[in-house]
């Protein structure tokens, strides 16, 4: 809702900016256009055409509402193909070409760093989804990303973990680290590696896996033989499904298993473990549990989850899209409030301000993350059967960590029955 | 394929006057290129001519040793992947290190590992040396994931300058660059086909054990093919880290660059210098328009689409389609 | 104790080579026996998968009786895939090169299709053998690798004595050793290498519902196999169906070995260079003649 202030505070800006030059008013006539690269085929595409979704649901949204600065909002995208090569160009054309208003990056770290070069020399706002510590090396000050990281991304994923393993009764003494041979999962297991010496916990096995892997077996019945108290693993959506099922197939009991696990997120492999996810300890952002409870979650969730089935997304959809929409209601409430399309101006603002958006509060510190970080550590508990509609309700996916969040309790040792 | 066994009519017209009349061609085209890229005012050209001059390159380098030896190398990727973590090794060593001196590194270091790929010629002929290439590009790929300091599995980030000197902007100083490449892969490619050593692949290609009785040194042949060939596609990825400032070892190891290089001479014609550029041009060209024109999944469909029927069309590649049209066999 | 870590290992490498021998027949029939460069075969294996995925789920077919259920159609449709090959490439090219961009652009098309058509979300499949594993004593098998093993064995041994005991069959073998012999006996080799490119076509709806079994699928996931298995097939010497079984069992076991005692990480490096190695022995594979 614009009040008849910001109404008239907009006109007037818009006012000044046509008095400045009429090219400016003739754009002013057209569509607010928002471009962007994104994962529409290739392996990251599962991603990518939800978040997407999620960016349609909010543009038609705020079209229905007469638009942004009086201006309908039209989405331009490409289809990166999972091929970073590709970004450069489109990102390029999209600015030079297109002569797109916005550009926001396609989904994950590795397209978001092939894009930065060229939004940095246009100087452009560059909202990101998704992106691992992209700008570390760059420090680029128009860049906000919407993963709530925090300035410490790799040891953020393990830190709830190990905290609350060293709360355990029995205190653990060994840990045994793996995962997938890929930048997300390498990052997660450098920062467990960190956290577990920190804590004076010993790594009894410590081994990557090519991400192609199929049989786990191998890898489970030699952690096993180190008979570790932990198990951390970072994975991806195969092999998260996969070493979860080996776990259980080797008959392994630790303590606590589970960690940066990609994919146990989505519905396809919540519904599809089932009952082996119980007592499993891993990352997540969103779940929907009654401490975070923000205001517009529940109404979106119904509009995306009315369209996943059409657009063959996670049928779900509490992993990214959220925080996809959230993106948008900080670019709506940005533009709205600058008056302007400015991206000097709305780097500005996004960086001063403090925005209430659909995954809770957010605010951006240290180049462009989160000022403070809400990577949450739940456990999954009570899963019976194979139904979807229980990951949906609270309860099954309790949140332990952080404290202000935590909504059960933990539960131990896994596999759950033993 | 009868028309690739006609031995070439020897070029006795060559030398210094020749050499000259080749390069002020390439620097015209060069004057072309660049005026109607500069025309565009955008970034965006390029770019874009970056990644189809890079095609020109590999699918080049490819044919020397795919087209003119006939033996097929399914690792182009590996040797691709060789210039781009080149790169990344030497700036993470020496930042401030020119891209031009990453891009000879990168061609020594490929023409090292050529050789050694052209040992395995000893032994292994037709498919199961493809496979081979194929196993030392997966070898290599395990070696970078597995190497820290060139990034392993996380990947490097490699911060360019913000615009280069003489250039309007950096992509275009890398497109310049790529231009030059092209015009040495080629200037390469073109002399190998017309002198001694051109001949004696065609040789090997045709027959290699008849080529070998009648006292072609084939092993000697093969080792400069297999070097030139490695070196041009290892110069192909030098400059990549600084088009794409973010490299992990799947980007740089990608199937599409595998394949693209041999499927761009395949369409263009594999019997001269000219079929891979043609190849080249034409293939990465439409794939780079489909990118950004249709604004869905689609394009790779018509991406893959376009392959299916360029292949129809011209079975033995366009320069074989148009030969045909001259000559009635 | 390492004893048994060390039996474990061979157990489930040699689980894992039933399956890569599945993924591979197909390759060994259509590169090996027929000289078509066919890197399209994975995406078939994908959308055999997708299919095995599609019955199971709004049918309740079991995955490997929806692969028989697709079996026949693929074949009919690899046959038509064929005859067009032959059409514009073999009719005129010797060089079955020509072939693999067409293939490549192939692998495209049906990869996007599958996307367009079933999204891009991970698929999966329930049925009885997923989950429970079969115990003795130290050692324990998860069905869920059982089946596939089982299952791609049995497919590799049927195709065999198809090509051991029928006329079709033998001319096969007979076209994949000289095509020229064949025409000389009164056979249509074009129609013999129709029925063997179906038949291959054919095993990918198995292998990509066996797939389906072992994990959750997406559609882009098949390009991940195109350099295991022409490896197999090369490494088991082209044309042998006892070398693909062989061949897979090896990078089964390799891969699982180099898990246990050096690094899964190292896995690729320890396979290919085993068959590099293999091949500068036996230059023409373990079963090439």
């Amino acid at each position: 809702m614009i009040s008849r202030r910001k109404l008239l505070a907009t006109t007037a800006a818009a006012t000044t900016l046509a008095a400045m030059g009429g090219t400016v008013a003739l754009a002013q006539d057209g569509p607010i256009r928002i471009g962007m690269g994104m994962a529409m085929s290739g392996g990251l595409a599962a991603g990518g055409k939800a978040a997407l979704l999620a960016y349609q649901i909010w543009a038609e949204e705020v079209n229905a509402r007469g638009g942004l600065l009086g201006r309908q909002v039209e989405l331009v995208t490409y289809d990166d193909q999972s091929n970073p090569s590709t970004v450069p160009g489109i990102y390029s054309k999209l600015i030079d070409v297109d002569g797109v208003d916005i550009v926001i990056s396609g989904y994950a770290t590795v397209p978001t760093a092939a894009a930065m070069p060229v939004i940095m020399q246009k100087r452009k706002l560059f909202l990101s989804l998704f992106a691992l510590a992209a700008n570390d090396q760059f420090n680029y000050d128009r860049y906000f990303q919407l993963q709530p990281n925090g300035p410490n991304a790799k040891v953020e994923f393990s830190k709830g973990y190990f905290e609350l393993a060293m709360a355990l009764p029995e205190k653990p003494k060994t840990v045994a680290l793996v995962g997938a041979d890929a930048e997300f999962s390498i990052l997660a297991l450098e920062g467990a590696r960190e956290n577990a010496e920190m804590h004076g916990l010993e790594i009894v096995y410590d081994q990557t896996y090519p991400p192609n892997t199929i049989d786990f077996a191998s890898i489970v019945r030699t952690i096993k033989a180190a008979a570790p108290d932990l198990l951390y693993i970072g994975s991806y959506p195969p092999d998260s499904a996969g070493m979860i099922r080996a776990v259980h197939e080797a008959g392994f009991k630790a303590q606590m298993v589970g960690g940066g696990m990609i994919g146990l997120q989505f519905a396809g492999l919540k519904t599809q473990l089932g009952e082996m996810l119980n007592n499993v300890t891993y990352y997540d952002l969103y779940v929907p549990e009654p401490t975070m409870q923000f205001p517009g979650i529940d109404a979106f969730l119904v509009r995306y989850r009315e369209r996943a089935a059409a657009a063959g997304v996670d049928p779900l959809g509490i992993y990214i899209p959220p925080f996809a929409y959230a993106e948008m209601q900080i670019l709506e409430r940005a533009v709205t409030e600058v008056g302007s399309l400015d991206d000097g101006a709305l780097a500005d603002f996004i960086r001063k301000t403090t925005f209430d958006t659909v995954v809770g509060q957010i605010a951006f510190g240290e180049r462009g993350e989160w000022a403070a970080p809400r990577i949450l550590t739940c456990q999954f508990q009570g899963i019976e059967g194979s139904g979807v509609e229980q990951f949906g309700e609270a309860g099954r996916q309790v949140i332990l960590h952080p404290p202000e969040y935590k909504s059960g309790e933990h539960r131990h040792p896994f596999p759950a029955s033993a | 394929m009868s028309s690739l066994s006609t031995p070439y009519v020897e070029d006795r017209r060559g030398g210094l006057p020749r050499t000259l009349v080749w390069l002020g061609l390439a620097a015209a085209i060069g004057v072309v290129l660049f005026t109607v890229l500069g025309r565009f005012n955008s970034e965006y050209a390029y770019l874009a001519a970056y990644g189809v001059l890079q095609y020109v390159v590999l699918a080049t380098g490819w044919n020397i040793l795919g087209g003119y030896a006939g033996y097929v190398n399914f690792g182009a990727a590996g040797f691709y992947a060789l210039g781009v973590y080149g790169s990344v090794f030497l700036y993470k060593l020496f930042p401030d290190l020119p891209v031009p001196v990453m891009v000879l590194v990168a061609a020594g270091v490929g023409a090292l590992f050529g050789l050694g790929m052209g040992y395995l010629t000893l032994r292994l002929r037709g498919v199961f040396f493809s496979i081979g290439t194929l196993a030392l590009s997966v070898i290599l790929h395990t070696v970078i994931v597995n190497w820290e300091f060139v990034g392993g599995a996380r990947g490097a980030y490699i911060i360019r300058p913000e615009d280069a000197p003489f250039f309007s902007s950096y992509a275009a100083y890398l497109c310049a660059l790529m231009f030059v490449l092209a015009v040495i892969a080629v200037a390469i490619a073109r002399t190998v086909q017309h002198s001694w050593l051109g001949r004696g692949l065609a040789a090997i290609r045709d027959d290699e054990t008849a080529a070998e009785c009648s006292g072609v040194a084939s092993l000697k042949l093969k080792l400069a093919a297999t070097s030139l060939s490695g070196a041009v596609l290892a110069m192909a990825g030098a400059p990549f880290p600084f088009f794409i400032t973010y490299v992990d070892p799947a980007t740089a190891f990608s199937l599409t660059v595998a394949v693209n290089t041999i499927a761009m001479p395949v369409i263009g014609g594999m019997a001269t210098w000219i079929g891979p550029v043609v190849g080249a041009v034409l293939i990465g060209s439409l794939q780079q328009l489909a990118t950004v024109t249709i604004s869905s999944s689609a394009n790779l469909l018509i991406v893959g689409l376009l392959l299916v029927v360029f292949t129809s069309i011209a079975p033995f590649g366009i320069m074989g389609l148009l030969s045909r049209r001259r000559t009635v066999r | 104790m390492s004893m048994e870590l060390f039996g474990n290992a061979l157990l489930s490498g040699l689980l894992l080579g039933g399956f890569y021998a599945a993924v591979a027949v197909g390759i060994t029939i259509a590169f090996g026996m027929l000289d078509i460069v066919n890197i399209a075969h994975p995406a078939f294996i994908m959308l055999g998968a997708f299919v095995a995925y599609w019955l199971n789920v709004e049918y309740g077919l079991d995955p490997l009786l929806a692969a028989l259920v697709a079996a026949p159609f693929a074949y009919i449709a690899g046959r038509g895939l064929y005859r067009y090959y032959h059409g514009v490439f073999e009719r005129r090219s010797e060089d079955s090169l020509q072939g693999l961009a067409f293939f490549f652009g192939l692998l495209f098309v049906v990869e996007v299709s599958l996307l367009l058509v079933f999204g891009v979300d991970y698929r999966f499949v329930s049925a009885p053998y997923i989950g429970p594993s079969l115990t003795f004593g130290d050692y324990s098998v998860p069905y869920r690798m059982l089946v596939p093993f089982l299952a791609g064995l049995g497919v590799v041994a049927l195709i065999a004595l198809y090509l051991g005991r029928t006329f079709t069959g033998r001319a096969i073998l007979a076209v994949s050793q000289d095509p020229g012999a064949l025409r000389l006996v009164g056979g249509n080799p074009v129609k013999i290498k129709e029925a063997a490119f179906g038949l291959s076509i054919a095993t990918a709806m198995l292998a990509g519902a066996l797939l389906v079994i072992i994990q959750p699928i997406e559609p882009s996931m098949g390009r991940e196999f195109i350099g295991r298995a022409f490896a197999i097939c090369v490494l088991g010497g082209m044309t042998s169906l006892l070398g693909t079984v062989v061949a897979g069992a090896i990078l089964g076991v390799a891969e699982a070995m180099t898990t246990t005692y050096v690094g899964a990480a190292w896995g690729p490096a320890v396979s290919f260079g085993l068959l590099l190695i293999t091949l500068a022995v036996r230059p023409s594979g373990i079963f090439g003649r």
